[in-house]
């Protein structure tokens, strides 16, 4: 690809985003509020959201990398990336974001049927199902293997019967995709499906989970007697694990951007005098070793990417990605607040949100897999240490 | 812009270079200069000409291979990772960026010395315990058509063995740098006992004459010429730390998987399988800030600032952390002056202090950042 192409790439985007884009999603905010995430029941905000996913759904670019057969746009990085700049410029909004397009997607796309991905990809890509995750179960946490939920085979389906938690959104998603024990008398790994349920199906129920931070984005999600088709099996019966441990690696990096992508580009040095003003010595000195530091995870990400670009994949590092970007975040988190002194200390008031968000990035390093769990499978998988 | 792999030339140049270093100056070679009270091997320095490393920064019409920062940093981590001793950074590195800064016929034949392998310059910057050039204090005083130069330099890596020197001083006009034979009369070398066995002299300047050819650049305009040849340095300095981190990080692995307590190898104890796991993510992080700034001076030289301090200060805090969990994992072994471990921790610390160190840079990536 040249630069040409490139560079007419970019001048077409830009016309058509300058066509298209509505004012109102054109205000640079990009937080949890203004996240359009889809589904049979989401209430769009307001038109110009409902506009602005439409139009950008028809061009493919709610999933600009995912083929176009699939609902994507079939971009390499490079278009991508130019894509993603000419969003930056003009402040849009996503118009778009889910765990289907994190999380399921990249999954089926790896290990689905051309059937399946058929079936579930386009609404994904249109924003019209939401997904959520059924991982972890009350006694399967960062053992995540362990995992209880039975399916047991009826005909051509499975009966499902169990508890998840933790499940994020489960009470606002459309479809779960969990995985399940449909061998008992395997070895933990190799006993495991991975299996796409319907929330309407008869015998689901969830119910939300009060966290610290004041909100409930997570949900206990409970299955009794749920028939589900064996057709709903992504990749092989028995070998979900091989698909989770794929799904987890694309989690874990989505969860790294929080050191550098959520947080933007923007200096930390710039957003603690928005929130407080000078800084003492001591607190200044932690803030420069957390710039260095977030810059340097931002370059890393970027090196990760270039290399899964040219076809090296990332693997086991996801979970350095996902160790360094967490624990960064919390940092970051606790030079905010402190920067806010008392202020920051209401629900709401002139610092509206950040003690929740402060308080939110403490699950960072245990959702996805603690900060532990990823330095046991460096220490495992790419150190060599014995264990 | 490039990506932030290596290309496929690095990793060429990366496996000769290694290939290499592994027979002619593994970390026993240092021991050796050490133990023999030497502090530079000319023939090593020689054979380092030849394959055209001297030159990796010298442009191709001046005798050189002018391969750029991101081959320059690729040679300074492989050098880190067995502390091969040599005044390539201050010669290959800096010397030749500086040189290459300014269009004249000298300026060319030097940097053609460079190449050859045929001199050694040494930078004469520092006057304080703390690297800050923009402080300077030494005094180039006019006299007649030239200058004479009075004062010290201290903390002068190479001082004791180079053959010419880039010194910094005030000229009524501004900071000057000036490029001398380090014979020239007034001027006295005291070579220092380093920590890490390296040269660093003392260099005293007793109305040293200077004539307006002496004159690096402008004067009055030394950053002009000083400032890319020490983010140069810094850029390289940060690779040979992110190599010397790898050098020490690779033994103490090694050490964790053989050693054993308690009847089983230590490197089954989650306590150290964690440290060792957190540092090779901090040593991948590293990486990233190292190869960006490697880049950054390729691309666009006279902004490469900030990334430059962003790689030296990533990897001197990497490199610490590598050398202390180094000897600490090693246990007592690792106190030992017969086991290699402590001529990593000394070399981390001299490298840590040179040309700026953790504070020196984070202020300068604050300043870049708004703080």
């Amino acid at each position: 690809m040249s630069n040409t192409d490139l560079n007419a790439f970019r001048a077409d985007t830009r016309a058509w985003l300058e066509a298209n884009c509505p004012a109102e999603m054109r205000d640079g905010i990009r937080d949890e509020d203004t996240i359009c995430w889809g589904g049979r029941n989401w209430q769009f905000t307001s038109e110009a959201q409902k506009v602005w996913l439409d139009r950008m759904a028809a061009k493919g670019w709610t999933v600009p990398s995912w083929p176009v057969e699939y609902g994507g746009a079939g971009l390499d990085r490079a278009h991508q990336k130019v894509l993603s700049e000419e969003l930056d410029a003009i402040g849009a909004r996503w118009p778009l974001q889910s765990f289907g397009i994190w999380m399921l997607g990249p999954a089926l796309l790896a290990f689905g049927t051309h059937e399946q991905k058929l079936q579930y990809l386009p609404p994904i890509a249109r924003g019209e199902i939401r997904w959520c995750q059924g991982y972890s179960e009350p006694g399967a946490g960062s053992d995540l293997a362990s995992v209880q939920t039975k399916a047991v085979s009826d005909g051509d389906h499975y009966i499902v019967n169990g508890q998840k938690v933790w499940t994020s959104y489960a009470d606002k998603a459309d479809c779960i995709f969990a995985l399940v024990r449909t061998d008992p008398d395997a070895k933990k790994h190799l006993g495991i499906s991975f299996l796409l349920i319907d929330m309407e199906t008869p015998g689901v129920s969830t119910k939300p989970i009060r966290l610290i931070s004041g909100s409930s984005p997570f949900c206990e999600t409970f299955f009794d007697d749920v028939r589900v088709p064996k057709s709903n099996v992504v990749g092989t019966e028995h070998r979900g694990w091989d698909v989770a441990k794929h799904l987890l690696t694309h989690e874990r990096e989505m969860i790294s951007g929080g050191g550098a992508g959520l947080l933007g580009t923007r200096s930390l040095g710039a957003v603690l005098a928005e929130h407080g003003g000078a800084m003492d010595a001591v607190t200044r000195a932690e803030a420069l070793a957390c710039e260095v530091d977030q810059l340097a995870v931002g370059l890393t990400l970027e090196r990760y990417k270039d290399q899964a670009e040219a076809g090296g994949g990332v693997g086991d590092a996801s979970a350095m990605l996902k160790y360094e970007g967490t624990e960064l975040n919390k940092r970051r988190h606790e030079l905010l607040m402190t920067a806010g002194g008392a202020d920051a200390l209401q629900w709401d008031g002139i610092h509206a949100g950040l003690a929740a968000d402060w308080l939110r990035t403490k699950a960072n390093s245990i959702e996805g897999g603690t900060s532990e769990v990823m330095l046991s499978i460096i220490s495992r998988r790419i150190l060599g240490l014995p264990g | 812009m490039t990506t932030l792999m290596m290309s496929e030339d690095e990793t060429m140049l990366q496996d000769a270079a290694r290939g290499f270093l592994d027979g002619a100056a593994p970390v026993s070679h240092l021991r050796g200069l050490r133990d023999a009270g030497k502090t530079h091997d000319a023939a090593l320095w020689a054979e380092m000409a030849a394959m055209g490393w001297t030159g990796v920064l010298v442009p191709e019409e001046a005798g050189g291979s002018d391969m750029g920062h991101a081959a320059a940093g690729v040679l300074a981590q492989e050098m880190g990772k067995t502390l091969v001793t040599s005044p390539f950074l201050s010669t290959a590195v800096m010397a030749a960026t500086a040189l290459r800064q300014v269009a004249s016929d000298r300026a060319k034949e030097a940097l053609g010395r460079i190449a050859e392998g045929a001199v050694i310059y040494a930078l004469a910057v520092d006057e304080t315990h703390k690297h800050d050039p923009e402080a300077t204090t030494m005094q180039a005083m006019s006299d007649g058509n030239g200058f004479r130069l009075t004062g010290t330099k201290g903390f002068v890596v190479d001082g004791a063995n180079a053959d010419r020197l880039l010194v910094l001083a005030r000229a009524d006009a501004g900071l000057t740098l000036f490029d001398l034979p380090a014979d020239r009369a007034g001027i006295t070398r005291t070579a220092n006992g380093m920590i890490d066995a390296r040269d660093a002299a003392t260099i005293e300047f007793e109305d040293v004459q200077a004539t307006g050819d002496d004159v690096l650049g402008t004067v009055g305009d030394a950053m002009h010429v000083l400032e890319p040849a020490l983010n140069a340095g810094q850029a390289a300095l940060a690779a040979e730390m992110a190599g010397l981190a790898a050098g020490a990080f690779g033994m103490t692995v090694g050490y964790l998987k053989e050693r054993k307590q308690f009847g089983i190898e230590i490197g089954r104890f989650q306590a150290l399988q964690h440290r060792a796991a957190h540092l090779w993510c901090e040593s991948e992080v590293t990486a990233s800030a190292v190869r960006n700034a490697a880049r950054m001076l390729d691309e666009d030289i006279d902004n490469a600032t900030m990334a430059v301090s962003l790689a030296k200060a990533r990897a001197t805090a990497t490199a610490k952390l590598a050398v202390i969990e180094g000897v600490q994992m090693h246990g007592g072994i690792g106190m030992t002056d017969a086991f290699d471990m402590g001529f990593y921790m000394k070399r981390a610390r001299v490298a840590a202090e040179w040309l700026g160190d953790y504070g020196y840079h984070a202020e300068r990536v604050a300043a870049a950042r708004g703080f």
